[in-house]
């Protein structure tokens, strides 16, 4: 077959544009990068939250509400509001519809405020995933705490064990549901909605077995900690600058 | 402001997870591992003077038994999967085991016991009467119609072995019952070893309870004298068992308070607020001190037998309504207060839905039909055997 100079400028330039487009929708979509597949074995996914950059706008609640379609009324995220006026007291904690609108302003400017992003702890030993009677819930070689959603009973055991009340009954699919960390996202290569849509970096994905990440260095110099930590539930949500009233 | 909130919850508190059918279903269980105890002391122990009682107590045993996985499975978002438990049990869980403790409980112990005890009367009935009951009585033999004397020996040797099995059987039942919610280490109010063992000695009360009472109306039903004997011994025992209960409670009570961990603020403002009525009224001071005033005064005192079948109605009723206060407080008073100990939500209870109180009622009255047919099927009554006071 002859193919004439002026065809292999045509075959050229639609594969030149065709590649600059391909690369322009896997750069839209997060796709992950052809050749590379996801490896469950090499990742060990967590969070890390910094209180003093949360400025409870409810931008990560309002995200991941849309990105997982959740029930209204119920939440896999919230943000709470925290106000000390005196340490010998309970706080005044609050969290309006789980923060989705955000929060009031507050009326006292004479307090210590803060605000708590909330989700799964993703748990290495989760009391949930211990006492589910079919395994229907379980944590992910890559340490995400799933629900099958085909083999859940609905029978709320795990809503009871879990400590951080990040679980409940689906109304629609009579089957527990709660944060996937954005499963489908983050085997893709991408981030989670909540982290995705924070305007001040106060939530960051981390992978414990990427040697790269900072979650590495942040462990090693910053003081961080997590929740209910007497309940040895190895939770791999961790929390820079978190007050001590916090449950 | 949320209504029936009061300070505050995770957003995921709010609603109440286990309801009024999960109060019914360590009641329900409660009740059979009580009545087959009783039953227990006149076959193992020896305790002759219950003897009008035993067969009785087997059978409410087992009316309540096969009811007690209903709530449980109305319960269920998806009650068409529960049979995964018997699959592909998850070995981690307490719950996964119920199904075995189940079926162990009834099929090994109960119904056997049952069988044994009664099938001398099977053969008799399967061969002298006719039509459709004729035939449930033949299906009940097995085909086994071998009553000679050296059978029934047999039969009464297996049916010790059954129940010298079973009395541990029922300790696993209700005990389990007690671990499903003491093992849940994130809610302090159900969270504590003793949880098991109070389990059990409220369940042994409330069975002892709810045999005497059956007894009494089931007597006065059928218009024939009531054996004092064996009431006052159930009266006993009944008193011993909850003397016991009483102090294991009140262990956990003054523990809890000498601790005063973290979470007992929150919890003793639930105790002296959302429960005052059903903890401190109902369970506490109705179903706990009066009735164990009225049957230690019957240790202490001799009453006319009027008086002393009143005092025991009296405190088998209260009895029976205070421990159900007891699995209220424990199931629903459990999920009131929210694991941030800031705050306490409110139990809506729906009438007519599938977790409502409307079910509850029709399950907890299912028993006394299936008492019904069985009394019916197999009488229990064995007044020539009976003692006069």
């Amino acid at each position: 077959m002859d193919i004439s100079r002026r065809d292999l400028f045509q075959i050229g330039g639609k594969i030149l544009v065709l590649a600059s487009v391909g690369a322009t929708l896997e750069q839209i979509t997060g796709a992950a990068p052809p050749g590379e597949a996801y490896r469950m074995a090499d990742h060990w996914w967590g969070m890390l939250i910094d209180i003093e950059k949360c400025i409870g706008c409810g931008n990560c609640v309002r995200a991941c509400s849309k990105e997982n379609n959740v029930p209204q009324g119920y939440f896999r995220t919230w943000v709470e509001r925290y106000e000390i006026e005196d340490e010998a007291k309970p706080p005044r904690v609050e969290s309006p519809n789980g923060a989705i609108d955000g929060f009031p302003p507050s009326t006292r400017t004479d307090l210590k405020s803060f605000f708590v992003p909330k989700l799964c702890n993703h748990c290495a030993d989760s009391p949930c995933v211990q006492v589910c009677p079919v395994g229907a819930t379980f944590v992910s070689p890559d340490g995400v705490v799933l629900v099958d959603q085909t083999y859940c009973l609905g029978c709320r055991y795990c809503v009871q064990a879990c400590p951080y009340g990040c679980r409940y009954l689906h109304p629609e699919t009579n089957t527990v549901d709660k944060c996937t960390l954005c499963y489908h996202r983050i085997t893709q290569g991408l981030t989670t909605a909540c982290c995705e849509n924070c305007p001040t970096g106060a939530r960051q994905l981390v992978d414990f077995k990427n040697p790269q990440d900072p979650i590495h260095e942040i462990l090693r110099t910053q003081m961080v900690q997590v929740l209910k930590p007497y309940m040895a539930t190895r939770a791999k949500v961790y929390y820079e600058n978190l007050d001590g009233a916090v449950r | 402001m949320i209504p029936g909130v009061d300070g505050f919850m995770y957003p995921n508190e709010v609603e109440l997870q286990w309801s009024v059918l999960i109060v019914l279903y360590p009641y329900i269980t409660g009740l059979v591992a009580g009545a087959f105890i009783l039953a227990s002391l006149e076959r193992v122990f020896k305790v002759e003077a219950v003897r009008p009682t035993y067969r009785l107590a087997l059978l409410t045993a087992l009316a309540f038994l096969l009811v007690a996985p209903l709530p449980l499975q109305l319960h269920l978002g998806h009650p068409e999967r529960s049979f995964e438990m018997y699959l592909t049990p998850h070995t981690s869980s307490a719950m996964a085991m119920f199904g075995f403790v189940y079926l162990w409980y009834l099929t090994v112990v109960l119904l056997l016991e049952i069988w044994l005890e009664y099938r001398a009367e099977i053969v008799q009935l399967a061969q002298s009467t006719a039509g459709p009951k004729g035939w449930i009585y033949r299906l009940l033999t097995l085909g086994s119609y071998n009553i000679s004397p050296a059978a029934r020996r047999m039969d009464d040797k297996v049916g010790y072995a059954v129940t010298v099995i079973g009395i541990p059987s029922a300790f696993l039942l209700h005990g389990y019952v007690g671990f499903i919610f003491g093992s849940v280490k994130a809610n302090p109010w159900w969270s504590t070893p003793l949880m098991p063992i109070v389990f059990l000695f409220s369940a042994m009360v409330s069975g002892i309870a709810a045999v005497m009472v059956l007894y009494v109306v089931s007597m006065k039903l059928r218009r024939t004298p009531i054996d004092m004997r064996c009431l006052d011994t159930i009266a006993r025992y009944l008193f011993y068992t909850f003397v016991i209960d009483f102090t294991l409670e009140m262990l956990d009570l003054v523990h809890r308070t000498y601790e005063s961990d973290e979470s007992f603020r929150s919890l003793d403002f639930m105790v002296h607020t959302r429960l005052w009525g059903s903890q401190v009224i109902l369970q506490i001071f109705l179903g706990t001190l009066v009735p164990l005033l009225l049957l230690a005064a019957n240790q202490l005192f001799r009453f006319p037998e009027g008086r002393r079948k009143a005092m025991y109605m009296t405190a088998g009723a209260l009895v029976l309504v205070g421990i159900f206060a007891m699995r209220w407080n424990v199931v629903i008073g459990g999920q009131l207060f929210s694991k941030s100990f800031l705050g306490y939500t409110t139990y809506k209870m729906a009438l007519g839905t599938r977790e409502g109180l409307l079910p509850a009622i029709l399950l907890f009255l299912l028993p006394f039909a299936i008492f019904l047919v069985l009394v019916e099927l197999l009488p229990p009554w064995q007044e020539g055997k009976a003692h006069e006071a």
